[in-house]
């Protein structure tokens, strides 16, 4: 199959625009939170995505609905894991662990409730970004442009609060508000991220973009820049060859991902040995 | 009080129930070049934090460059370099210039743009400083002294009226921490500005500063060198030889 013949089916259309989408979201975002150590911060908040979305299918709600309901869930329970490590004296990963866990438990319950787990929900433990319909990839654009204008706006804020949260206060940075926007931009885009690898794989798509480019930037600006073309290179490459070789597609963008981590790696092992 | 560029009357400060400062009360006149002594654990870096607004103060009154601390905004007129970065990543993708100019954040509101005027900003103060030659290098490459000198540049790239340091040169070898006490000696006789150094360095200061402050959870010693030297007081404190030592007048 040519690639003219695979972008001519609709739904792949649908796939790589609003994987791209996403993946930008994801590895743009992704760099801040690698470089605080918050990278599991996704992890925990697709976990507790696994929950609303157990809710969400026990009320038979499906795709778009789906996605517009757990939204406000998934930014609530990011609000508990930041309040949880300001106020109850725990440390921030303890409190990822906390709503993580809370999360699972209460989806299993749920889907328990429901009368066990179903095709549905492992479409969304796994990802299914080739059955995007056309209303999803509106959220998507929507979420996409919301999430972009808020890294846009408080870009060197985030700069600020990720090299030195202490020298970023005494700078007139308001670091708690930061880290609120920050954690909140995170929780939309676990929503999204959600259709593209599936909640189990969310926090690679995070991660790994961030990581490969980390290996080879000069730079903070050329960091981010390189994580988003790594992120949306590694998303169509996925879907394509998913597609062509009839693979799971999260998992194949997954370990495209790995396999440009290890070659961007390697090329920093090599550049500083030359 | 206004006049003072800082002016502290009865700080109480600490964390968690434990008190780390209590009744402090000194002043800093505009120009004055004040170095912070006293032993380990005796509210050096509390009162830094506290003057900072990186901690609240439990009771007391603090005015900074004339303006009350709780409605202090104009952080553009304050400098600051801590003993080092909180929690520096060696990997963090930032450039020598990048750094420099996070230090022009404080002087713009939201959104916080950079514009032509800060990238002057910027090479003004790379330039002055020496370091144009490793603008493009990345922050984690540089060997400590430099990395300072880098933060020190972020701290300066405002012209600030006052400059705070919180022991700068402690991971420094003796001959980069003699140049780096140099440099902000020139900045506080060159420029005016007003400068407050945190440090354990008591035999060292007396070459820069122009007055001491001991601090042992209250104020020992707040006041010129010459008087320091004279007082019985620290005399009975410090012992002679001690004494003679902070004077740095041998």
């Amino acid at each position: 199959m040519n690639i003219s013949e695979m972008l001519s089916f609709g739904f792949m259309q649908r796939a790589l625009v609003g994987g791209s989408l996403i993946a930008i979201l994801c590895s743009v975002l992704g760099v801040f939170l690698v470089l605080r150590r918050l990278s599991l911060i996704g992890d925990g908040l697709s976990h507790v995505t696994f929950g609303s979305v157990a809710l969400a299918l026990l009320f038979r709600l499906h795709s778009f609905y789906m996605t517009l309901a757990i939204i406000p869930l998934v930014l609530a329970s990011s609000f508990g894991i930041l309040k949880l490590a300001q106020r109850a004296r725990i440390y921030g990963d303890a409190a990822i662990g906390i709503v993580s866990a809370l999360g699972v438990a209460t989806g299993v319950m749920l889907a328990s409730m429901a009368g066990g787990f179903n095709i549905d929900l492992f479409s969304y433990l796994f990802g299914n970004i080739l059955s995007i319909s056309s209303s999803e990839l509106a959220i998507a654009a929507v979420l996409f442009v919301i999430v972009i204008s808020g890294v846009a706006v408080f870009y060197n804020d985030l700069f600020a609060s990720t090299f030195d949260e202490e020298l970023a206060k005494t700078s007139g940075i308001d670091t708690d508000r930061i880290n609120a926007i920050l954690v909140l931009l995170t929780a939309l885009t676990v929503v999204l991220a959600m259709k593209v690898v599936g909640i189990m794989l969310i926090s690679a798509l995070l991660i790994l973009p961030a990581v490969s480019a980390l290996q080879l930037s000069k730079g903070f600006r050329t960091a981010i820049v390189s994580s988003a073309v790594i992120g949306v290179c590694t998303v169509v490459v996925g879907i394509s060859v998913s597609f062509v070789m009839n693979l799971p597609t999260g998992a194949t963008i997954v370990l495209i991902n790995f396999i440009t981590f290890i070659c961007a790696f390697t090329a920093r092992t090599l550049l500083r040995h030359r | 009080m206004s006049g003072a560029a800082l002016a502290i009357r009865n700080l109480r400060a600490g964390y968690h129930g434990s008190e780390a400062l209590r009744d402090v009360t000194f002043s800093v006149n505009r120009g004055d070049y004040l170095g912070i002594c006293g032993p380990n654990g005796s509210g050096k870096s509390t009162l830094v934090k506290v003057i900072l607004g990186l901690v609240a103060p439990q009771a007391g009154e603090i005015s900074l460059l004339g303006t009350p601390r709780e409605s202090f905004k104009e952080w553009r007129r304050i400098g600051y370099l801590p003993q080092g970065l909180q929690f520096f990543n060696p990997h963090f993708p930032a450039t020598v210039d990048e750094v420099i100019r996070l230090g022009r954040l404080s002087g713009k509101s939201f959104p916080r743009r950079f514009a032509r005027e800060d990238t002057e900003a910027v090479e003004r103060t790379m330039d002055w400083m020496g370091i144009g030659d490793i603008r493009g290098r990345m922050i984690g490459e540089l060997s400590g002294g430099l990395r300072q000198r880098v933060l020190l540049a972020r701290a300066l790239v405002n012209e600030p009226e006052l400059l705070v340091l919180d022991e700068p040169t402690t991971a420094l070898d003796p001959e980069t921490r003699e140049s780096f006490y140099k440099l902000i000696y020139e900045m506080n006789r060159e420029r005016g500005t007003t400068v407050l150094l945190v440090t354990h360095d008591t035999a060292t200061i007396g070459k820069y500063a122009t007055h001491l402050l001991y601090l042992d959870k209250t104020v020992i010693f707040c006041g010129d060198f010459d008087d320091f030297c004279n007082s019985r007081e620290m005399t009975g404190l410090f012992g002679e030889h001690g004494q003679h030592l902070v004077c740095h007048r041998h």
